[in-house]
């Protein structure tokens, strides 16, 4: 089974967006996933959350995407925003396994936030690592190595932790 | 092979003899810890499944980010933690009185060289100042840690950073974490270890190197790394008896990479709005009217930022106009600030001084700022709404800077005063 994600683009053409741009401090206290959808990227742009809905749900940003601090808002927001993938220059370590582990894909690739445009439809194979535009020009990231690969196959994290655990139970 | 400590580390904690940069390892953690804005550790735990915890004397609940909690959410959340910690068996939970979970670990003699040190919190780098392997992580990964003990790592490459010289007086570690993030960016040690060598770190005190240490993780590090010498073994002494044994590098480990500065001419740096690498010397900054200052945080906000703000703030007063936050790191830096009169040198300039904790610097309460409001602050990030409004800007300074500005009511450092 291959993980390919295809949707329309929503570009934030910016780098260094952090987690404390994702999901503000004022927020940190909330900890029901049901909530988070409302303060997505609020400290970025606030028409974000209403582009997801109304543009498309996969995210295209620049460098650093999700430096700063370890909230786990910051990915789960963005899910139930309804962000199926998001496309980065790169992006801080710990945003970065926060989504693998709650299963949303993250392609590092490169530029791309350069030459997406906002509302184009496009596709990503995370195991290739190839994103493909409309037109089908190709832009190369970088794959993602096979232990992540399985997590995201599973569903995250917990779905695995489930089923070595269901003995306990 | 030969290997880096950190690796020796994490080879020793997965039953391994060697472990190579990249390989991914399944590790036992040695202390493992959440802070009290985390209560999502709870929910994905009982996601996955969870019936008990793995290892309940390895863990630790600190109530740190909300002491004392400004909103009943906050305080549902900490009780939430309270009973979380009863029906696991968790028996260390440091309440709101004890401080920052960095700080609080040490103090309670917790923190030993060639340990494995995990908590909820991206700042756990600071960690690296011990000579042990720490690093934050999310929720979830958390959760993992409660249910099995251990976690999955990869072992990250290192990069050396040397720093040679001899600081000026007057020009912190702040400073120079500054510096570094001007001239090397905010990702270039993406996934990557940063050890801190050289003659500047030997002579900095271990207060000092651990702000090296907390700021890499701005710098995009996983860990950090100083290598424990006496100052660093004396410094755990005054908390814990217990054996102190610890890997030394290979003296033929290869580096990712090396970086060498020397750092004799360094002056005062300055962090301008918004991002931590828009770094300027302190000296082209001047005059740029403070609305408040912030001297706290686990970067800024220890024993020696306080005694460092203090000393300079003896007997001045803070400048009309701006006002002066101070929350200290700890409980303990709380106390010995007030057995050495520096308490008293605070209050009497002016400053503000709340429960020692995290308090504004994640935006979360004791001192936010409004509209347009401009604060110099001895934290360590100032991305645009990190302590209050979106339009408020921060200036990441050092402590000695933020006193000077304090008393100015303008960016400055004493050698421009």
């Amino acid at each position: 089974m291959s993980i390919k994600i295809s949707g329309n683009a929503v570009v934030l053409k910016m780098n260094d967006v952090s987690t404390d741009q994702i999901w503000p401090g004022q927020y940190v206290n909330i900890s029901d996933p049901k909530e988070m959808a409302e303060h997505v990227l609020e400290g970025a742009d606030k028409t974000l959350k209403t582009r997801f809905k109304t543009v498309g749900q996969i995210l295209v940003s620049g460098s650093s995407f999700g430096c700063g601090s370890s909230r786990e808002q910051a990915v789960i927001s963005l899910i139930e925003a309804g962000v199926k993938a998001v496309i980065v220059n790169s992006a801080g370590r710990i945003w970065y396994r926060n989504a693998i582990n709650l299963s949303l894909p993250v392609l590092i690739c490169p530029r791309a936030v350069d030459k997406i445009a906002e509302g184009s439809a496009i596709s990503v194979d995370m195991e290739t690592g190839v994103v493909t535009l409309t037109g089908g020009q190709i832009l190369q990231g970088e794959p993602v190595g096979e232990f992540v690969l399985n997590i995201l196959k599973s569903g995250g994290i917990k779905p695995l932790m489930l089923k070595k655990h269901a003995e306990d139970r | 092979m030969a290997m880096h400590a950190l690796h020796k580390i994490l080879a020793s904690r997965s039953g391994k003899s060697e472990v190579a940069p990249g390989e991914i390892v399944n590790a036992v953690i040695d202390v493992a810890g959440i802070n009290d804005i985390y209560l999502m550790v709870a929910h994905s735990f009982k996601d996955m499944g969870g019936k008990r915890v793995a290892n309940p004397d390895s863990v630790s609940i600190f109530m740190d980010h909300n002491a004392p909690t400004p909103t009943t959410k906050g305080a549902d959340n900490q009780k939430s933690f309270r009973t979380f910690a009863t029906q696991y068996g968790i028996k260390n939970v440091f309440e709101i009185n004890e401080g920052i979970c960095h700080l609080v670990l040490v103090e309670a003699g917790m923190i030993k060289p060639g340990s494995i040190v995990i908590i909820t919190d991206s700042h756990t780098t600071t960690q690296g100042a011990f000579g042990l392997f720490g690093t934050g992580v999310g929720s979830t990964d958390m959760a993992v840690i409660l249910m099995e003990g251990t976690l999955w790592l990869r072992a990250p490459e290192v990069i050396n950073v040397k720093l040679e010289g001899e600081l000026k007086e007057g020009v912190m570690a702040k400073d120079v974490a500054l510096f570094l993030l001007a001239r090397l960016g905010t990702d270039f040690a993406n996934y990557k270890a940063i050890e801190f060598s050289g003659s500047i770190v030997s002579a900095l005190g271990v207060e000092e190197r651990m702000v090296l240490c907390n700021m890499a993780v701005e710098m995009g590090a996983k860990t950090t790394y100083i290598h424990p010498d006496k100052k660093t073994i004396d410094y755990l002494r005054q908390y814990t008896d217990e054996p102190m044994d610890f890997p030394s590098t290979d003296a033929d480990f290869i580096y990712n990479k090396v970086y060498e500065f020397n750092l004799s001419d360094l002056k005062p740096m300055v962090a301008l709005p918004s991002s931590v690498d828009n770094v300027k010397p302190v000296e082209e900054a001047l005059g740029v009217h403070i609305d408040q200052v912030f001297i706290g945080s686990c970067t800024g906000g220890k024993f020696a930022d306080i005694e460092a703000a203090a000393k300079y703030l003896h007997g001045k007063k803070v400048a009309k106009g701006t006002r002066l936050v101070v929350t200290m790191a700890s409980k303990l830096t709380l106390k010995k600030a007030v057995e050495k009169g520096y308490f008293q040198s605070l209050l009497e300039a002016g400053a503000a001084i709340t429960v020692p904790g995290c308090g504004a610097c994640f935006g979360g309460h004791s001192g936010l700022l409004g509209a347009g409001e401009k604060c110099a602050t001895t934290s360590n990030r100032n991305f645009p709404g990190r302590m209050g409004s979106d339009s408020s800007e921060l200036f990441l300074v050092s402590p000695i800077t933020a006193a000077a500005t304090a008393v100015a009511g303008k960016i400055t450092h004493p050698d421009y005063v």
